[in-house]
């Protein structure tokens, strides 16, 4: 979807709310604790449900490690990419897949929810999730190339940079 | 790949730690995470072996303030050094906006240090970046030991482009700052330049 060399992965308002429902949605709909979006360089994209007491930061680096990982293994034995991961623990489980090809969704739930209801709730989500991030991109390339991809850092000056270090 | 997020004004920038086995890249994290006061960072993350060896990678999470209203996040990324892991290097390299090369200044790692700049390109390249071009600084640590290569002949040898260099000990913490603040300024440069890669 995005290459290496286009520039920055770029999220505006209008797709973070609709993501936002179709997340919440899915949190409802599949009975499931939290659910996050990560980008496949470890970048938190979102978050819903009881996430106070996470650490959603390392939630996504790690996440991205393992889908970057597995799909190292996957390659090694002719397969693309796994699309599902499913990691089964003593209370809570977590179901990884790959939307949009660069976007990894992330729902953890417990026993009041089963893998089946989340297998398939999350795909009916991902198609919705998958408009959305098509959308998104086509929405970056407008701006990029009217020249309208007016970063918010065209105008810092050194000040501003050596101020973060302060 | 730098991730702008108008939604949450927040920008979030991936650094990448580069150099041979124990040449101090998590010696340069634990730094900068001591230092760096509880509000600014998140929890340090080492996945290594039993003998501390990093295994898959490092990860320092950094949020150092707003820069025109947009919170500035860095993510430090370290990889494992030892050649044999290869395969976790380019994992880690995706997406990355900006490289320190930490080299080993001892003499009796000149040649590690000239093997791993080397597949850091090659591992670059891979993935459609070209060191020359991406925000990229190079730290000369370890320079406390007795037994280094002197630093006319290691920026010769490592650093012909002439790009920001550093020497430093980051067992005490010296010039590891300076390393981060140099690459971070180069990753900012570049998106106001709005060609950031
Ligand atoms: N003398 C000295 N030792 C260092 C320095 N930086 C790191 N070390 C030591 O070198 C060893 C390897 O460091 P580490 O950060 O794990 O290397 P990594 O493999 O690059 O992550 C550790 O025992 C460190 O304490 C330095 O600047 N001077
Ligand atoms: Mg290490």
């Amino acid at each position: 979807m995005l290459g290496p060399n286009t520039s920055s992965f770029v999220m505006y308002d209008e797709e973070f709310k609709r993501i936002n429902l179709v997340i919440e949605k899915l949190l409802r709909d599949a009975n499931a604790k939290v659910i996050f979006l990560v980008d496949k360089n470890g970048q938190l994209i979102s978050s819903v449900g009881e996430t106070e007491h996470l650490d959603t930061t390392s939630l996504a680096s790690l996440t991205a490690g393992n889908i970057a990982a597995t799909g190292g293994l996957a390659k090694l034995i002719g397969e693309k990419e796994f699309s599902i991961l499913f990691h089964e623990g003593e209370k809570d489980n977590l179901h990884i897949s790959i939307v949009a090809e660069r976007v990894i969704l992330v729902v953890i739930f417990d026993q009041r929810s089963s893998l089946g209801l989340v297998r398939l709730r999350v795909k009916k989500g991902s198609e919705e999730l998958t408009q959305i991030f098509y959308d998104l991109a086509k929405k970056s390339e407008v701006q990029e190339k009217s020249g309208n991809a007016l970063s918010p850092f065209a105008e810092i000056t050194d000040d501003d940079i050596d101020n973060l270090f302060s | 790949m730098s991730f702008i997020n108008y939604a949450s004004r927040e920008i979030n920038c991936k650094i990448v730690y580069y150099g041979p086995g124990l040449c101090g890249k998590t010696t340069n994290l634990q730094h900068v995470y001591q230092k760096t006061a509880p509000d600014a960072k998140g929890k340090m993350i080492s996945l290594a072996t039993e003998t501390e060896r990093t295994l898959f990678f490092d990860f320092l999470p950094l949020a150092l303030g707003e820069i025109r209203g947009f919170k500035t996040r860095f993510h430090l990324y370290t990889v494992p050094g030892q050649v044999f892991y290869d395969a976790s290097r380019k994992l880690i390299l995706k997406g990355v906006d900006g490289v320190v090369f930490v080299a080993d200044s001892q003499e009796e790692r000149l040649d590690a240090n000239i093997e791993s700049l080397d597949n850091l390109r090659i591992n670059l390249e891979e993935q459609g970046y070209d060191l020359d071009k991406i925000p990229f600084v190079i730290q000369y640590n370890k320079c406390d030991l007795p037994n280094v290569t002197p630093l006319e002949e290691l920026r010769a040898l490592l650093n012909p482009q002439n790009v920001p260099e550093f020497q430093a000990c980051a067992t005490t913490g010296e010039g590891v700052f300076e390393t981060l603040k140099a690459v971070a300024k180069l990753i900012l440069v570049e998106l106001r330049q709005g060609t950031g890669g």
